[in-house]
């Protein structure tokens, strides 16, 4: 059924029903009796259709998906690990799911006791004080961390510093979330090695610095070795360093960021702790901090008091980052792969997802451009192939490993190398699936030589094939309505 | 071994052997001495599967399902099993942001029917794929409507919850926006006040529908005074609401904001939930998130892709209008789901009854001769009383009964004092109503 | 090789001016701005009577996968914008020197001595 290519609203079918209802109990009410002025007079173009159309549609339309458990998924900076079945299982449990966030916290012991002992969980495979997990997603958690470290700096009187250092590596949500906190961004090259140019960093020190926010390992998969002398730097200029957890999956196990210097930090938990992307969301962006700054986490608070777990609104804190507690069941899940590993294996995580890489940058160097030598952590960034005389871009050796039934690697990024490939095997992966890779990329490098039209027309085993990008922008067809105009207006 | 990691003894030894190192540890040698970490987290020993559903079964014990009469953002309506059994699927659960169209049309199809749904729901041009919650929704709104006046103050609504209230003050205040507030007159924006605030520094006002206390606010002559001042008007408004109510377009809004938990999501304890946002294609430049669009693909395919990225953060990093990066994708699909089993009929429905057993409700609660109503507005499923019996004393007697209802405004401040609010949803059976209405009459 | 045109200005963040009479100018994007961004589909451009400042954003161009400011050139107030480029943005790929983006009234014509010349700009691009 991959040729399936209808949209929900092409089934409708007037007076067909997807949804059984109560019987109304009450029928002296009725909600036409509301004032006219308050009601919608406009049509509403939504499908009428029946249960099992519904669930054709969707099935149909998820068969044109990949998920991790299609294949091979390398997507670097995304950690694509094994989303455990048993963390669904947890997270569908009805005590949990129907809670109302409101209700007494006597009511709701268990959920707070999931929340209260992940935040301390967390708190120590960081190395901080206390995290918040009200954070929605990476990018919001390194907002509410910010804002931390704005909060901190204002109630110490000192109004100067507003400036954020951020390395040209950096994530591009980092340079975009401090100018949403409200500061500015003074981005620092990186040295031939890709890492921190300590020099650059110096010139840029001074008493209008809030902090700096570093990715460890940086986003070309490298360990910052001068991290101790970058994070003293800092902090003898009276900023805060910020770490962005979006590679933490490196070092789970290994090195934690609060040993390093670091004050305030994210978690990605749809990262590191496994919890399903979602196609995109709900993730969880937890924030932790070091005991000088927790006063400022944001409000609803879960605390402690002896075996009994409440919640807080604290005056002190920055605000309100959400309307409750975040994305709440997906902390559960995180907190159930936590429970599962257990320390025992937790510690394993970061040396495995390192193995993993290693083995395939030493594998595939030979065909494909290293530009950095020397041990990488959980990643792998190459530059292109080696073979720089064939027209073949990384656009196009992505979209062919699709046709061999793997998701392609993160592609143009880190912004430091144009041809950038970025792979991230993570340690749920056997080492059948990861040799098998590295041979499709073989593969792939070879073709690229011998059959670069191959490549070029590549994918032609998916679902559909290369998209019209440039019609999208300029049509801006975003909905079935629109569509329906554009169908008409073209005859 | 574990479960999770497949690795053989045999397999790490012929990486590292092909890797000429002896320990995996080797390959940490950038990371100085100092910082290893060579002790075991402090946090507990593994569980096998069956110890783990134990553990859970104890943990539940400490939590109480409860008959929920509250609303207040969070509701209790009815979830079909087909949602489930469709957003349990990996393909879409397990699949990353759909960055690679080829092997994403599932995703961003439903994105696309997503964007329809609240298209013609708020009757604005352009939904984005979502946003994280209602509350920051409205945030980034607020934001929006300064990217597009180039203005920098915001009125708020005195009426919208307080939790978005202190959501949008928090992205404000550390932002550099300015703000102030919409009085209110017996639960109502104050028309008069509004007129005096708006200047010509005003961005945009926000306002809610059905407001805090559940009131339908009639915000007919809102839009020519906004408009007249070159000022955004935002609405956030429960989109499950706007199968019957007027749409934020039929009202003359900019922008129209909100949560979507009502439609097919669990309470979760607040979350994950959905924030929608929708706005006119004149101003989608300066909207946040993501946006997915029709297209073809080499074939000529039907394809959907995500569109004008130009304006996210990873391409225009400090210059993007948002610091967004992802969506509440799988919770779009429920969305998505919801609507398509509900249709227009059904939600116009679901409405219905939940309108009746809410003024079912509040007639006898009235007739207990125990609360009074301080506004005399139309409501919709949930609505605000004045009280004299003690929060404690209600809220025991309720509990007793497996019931949570008539929650105390004054948690979110001293205004509130005495002021109680009930949600009733088509869940709600009349026997419960009664029950409920039993248990406090009997109260002093 | 990027195409240019001999006797216009240049700025460094790749716009070019063109010098009519009575200190009227047009300003447009070059060859190469177009080139690096790819196919163009939005042209965001202020309104007529408003004034743009040398070195001051004054709008932007967006292709499917970029985003740049618009730098002005040179100081002066807005006489005409091309409203063409607003639903054929796709012009700025086919002749980005023919399609022009705005026509300004110059405020201080000596601006123009902070330009650079066709090569000058050809060696800056190099």
């Amino acid at each position: 059924m991959i040729n399936y290519n209808k949209m929900i609203f092409e089934l409708s079918n007037e007076g067909r029903v997807g949804y059984s209802l109560p019987r109304s109990s009450f029928n002296n009410y009725n909600i036409d009796d509301l004032n006219d002025n308050l009601k919608r007079k406009s049509e509403l173009l939504l499908p009428e259709v029946s249960e099992l159309d519904v669930l054709r549609h969707f099935t149909n339309i998820s068969n044109k998906n990949f998920g991790v458990e299609n294949g091979f998924y390398p997507l670097g900076s995304c950690t694509m690990k094994y989303n455990p079945k048993i963390n669904e299982e947890m997270a569908s449990n009805k005590a949990f799911r129907n809670l109302h966030p409101l209700q007494p916290i006597s009511t709701v012991q268990g959920a707070l006791e999931v929340y209260y002992n992940l935040q301390k969980y967390l708190s120590e495979i960081s190395g901080l004080y206390e995290f918040s997990l009200n954070p929605f997603a990476g990018a919001h958690g390194e907002l509410v961390g910010l804002m931390v470290i704005k909060a901190y700096h204002q109630d110490r009187g000192d109004f100067k510093r507003n400036k954020i250092i951020i390395p040209d590596s950096a994530h591009g949500t980092n340079p975009a979330s401090t100018v949403v906190c409200g500061m500015e961004v003074i981005e620092i090259k990186s040295n031939d090695k890709g890492r921190v140019d300590l020099e650059s960093l110096k010139a840029v020190l001074s008493d209008d610095i809030a902090g700096m926010m570093l990715t460890n390992p940086n986003t070309l998969g490298i360990f910052e070795n001068d991290i101790c002398e970058i994070t003293k730097l800092v902090h003898d200029a009276g900023g805060l360093m910020y770490y962005d957890g979006a590679n933490l999956n490196a070092l789970l196990g290994k090195v934690r960021p609060g040993d390093m210097g670091f004050d305030v930090m994210h978690i990605n938990l749809h990262k590191t702790f496994s919890t399903p992307h979602g196609g995109g969301g709900p993730g969880s962006g937890p924030v932790g901090v070091t005991e000088i700054l927790s006063k400022y986490l944001p409000n609803p608070r879960v605390k402690k008091l002896d075996d009994y777990f409440y919640v807080e609104n604290s005056g002190e804190a920055l605000g309100q980052i959400s309307a409750y507690f975040g994305n709440y069941l997906v902390a559960l899940r995180a907190y159930t792969y936590i429970r599962t590993l257990g320390k025992e294996n937790l510690k394993m995580v970061g040396r495995y997802a390192t193995l993993n890489a290693n083995y395939i940058s030493k594998a595939l160097k030979t065909a494909y451009d290293l530009p950095i030598p020397g041990y990488c952590m959980h990643e792998v960034v190459f530059n292109g192939l080696n073979n720089k005389d064939t027209d073949v871009k990384t656009l196009d050796i992505a979209k062919r490993l699709l046709d061999y039934g793997m998701h392609a690697p993160t592609i143009y990024f880190p912004l430091l190398f144009p041809q950038a490939i970025m792979i991230e095997p993570t340690e749920t992966e056997t080492k059948e699936t990861i040799d098998e890779f590295i041979n499709v990329m073989h593969k792939i490098a070879i073709e690229a030589k011998e059959h670069p039209e191959i490549l070029k027309q590549a994918p032609t085993k998916t679902p559909i094939r290369r998209t019209d990008e440039v019609f999208a922008a300029k049509m801006m067809i975003f909905s079935y309505k629109d569509y329906l105009e554009y169908i008409n207006n073209r005859g | 071994m574990f479960k999770y990691f497949p690795h053989t003894k045999a397999d790490v030894e012929s990486m590292l052997k092909t890797l000429n190192i002896s320990s995996i540890d080797e390959l940490f040698k950038d990371v100085p001495e100092s910082v290893i970490f060579n002790s075991d987290y402090d946090v507990p020993s593994y569980l096998s599967e069956t110890e783990l559903r134990n553990h859970f079964a104890e943990l539940s014990k400490k939590n109480q399902e409860l008959t929920l009469f509250s609303g207040l953002g969070i509701y209790d309506h009815y979830q079909p099993a087909v949602i489930d059994a469709i957003t349990s699927r990996q393909e879409f659960m397990t699949s990353y942001t759909p960055y690679q169209p080829e092997i994403s049309q599932g995703t961003l199809q439903y994105i696309f029917e997503y964007q329809s749904m609240i298209q013609t729901l708020t009757g604005l041009e352009v939904s984005n794929a979502s946003m994280y919650d209602g509350a920051t929704s409205a945030a980034e709104a607020c934001f929006m409507a300064c990217g597009v006046t180039r203005r920098n103050k915001m009125l708020i609504s005195s009426t919208l919850n307080p939790n978005t209230i202190n959501t949008i003050k928090t992205y404000l205040n550390f932002k550099g926006i300015e703000y102030d507030f919409i009085n209110e007159n017996q639960g109502e924006i104050d028309i008069e006040d509004l007129k005096q605030k708006l200047d010509k520094d005003i961005a945009g006002v926000i306002v809610q529908n059905p407001n805090f206390y559940g009131i339908i606010e009639d915000y007919s002559n809102f839009s020519e005074l906004i408009k007249t001042n070159k000022s955004m008007f935002i609405i956030s408004a429960d989109i499950s609401t706007l199968g019957v109510l007027k749409s934020p377009k039929e009202d003359g809004a900019d922008i129209a904001c909100g949560d979507c938990q009502s439609l097919g999501m669990p309470t979760a304890f607040g979350g994950p939930t959905l924030g929608y946002l929708a706005t006119e294609k004149a101003y989608v430049r300066k909207m946040p998130g993501r946006i997915c669009g029709y297209t073809h693909d080499l074939e000529g395919r039907r394809a959907f892709v995500l569109t004008l990225q130009a304006r996210e953060q990873h391409i225009r990093r400090s210059k993007a209008n948002s610091n967004i990066c992802s969506n509440q994708s799988l919770m779009a699909l429920y969305v998505t789901i919801y609507l398509s089993l509900m249709g227009r009929n059904g939600l116009k429905e679901v409405n219905n009854l939940s309108y009746q057993g809410a003024h079912y409700l509040y007639d006898q609660l009235i007739k207990t001769g125990k609360f009074s109503d301080p506004f005399n507005k139309p409501f919709l499923k949930e609505f605000t009383l004045l009280t004299n019996i003690s929060k404690d004393t209600m809220q025991t007697a309720l509990l007793e009964n497996g019931i949570f209802g008539g929650v105390n405004l004054d948690i979110f401040g001293e205004k509130y004092e005495g002021l109680v609010n009930f949600s009733v949803t088509e869940k709600r059976t009349k026997n419960e109503i009664d029950n409920l209405v039993k248990v406090l009459e009997g109260l002093s | 090789m990027s195409k240019l045109v001999e006797g216009l200005y240049y700025s460094k963040s790749h716009e070019w001016v063109k010098p009519l009479e009575d200190d009227v100018v047009l300003i447009g994007i070059t060859d190469f701005a177009q080139s690096e961004l790819g196919d163009v589909v939005f042209v965001d451009l202020p309104e007529v009577g408003n004034t743009i400042s040398q070195e001051d954003e004054f709008g932007a161009v967006e292709s499917v996968k970029a985003a740049s400011d618009l730098i002005a050139p040179v100081t002066g107030e807005i006489l005409e914008v091309n409203e063409e480029l607003v639903g054929e943005p796709e012009l700025l790929n086919k002749d980005p020197y023919e399609n022009w983006l705005l026509k300004v009234k110059l405020e201080n014509p000596d601006e123009l001595g902070n330009l650079l010349n066709s090569e000058e700009y050809a060696e800056f691009i190099k």
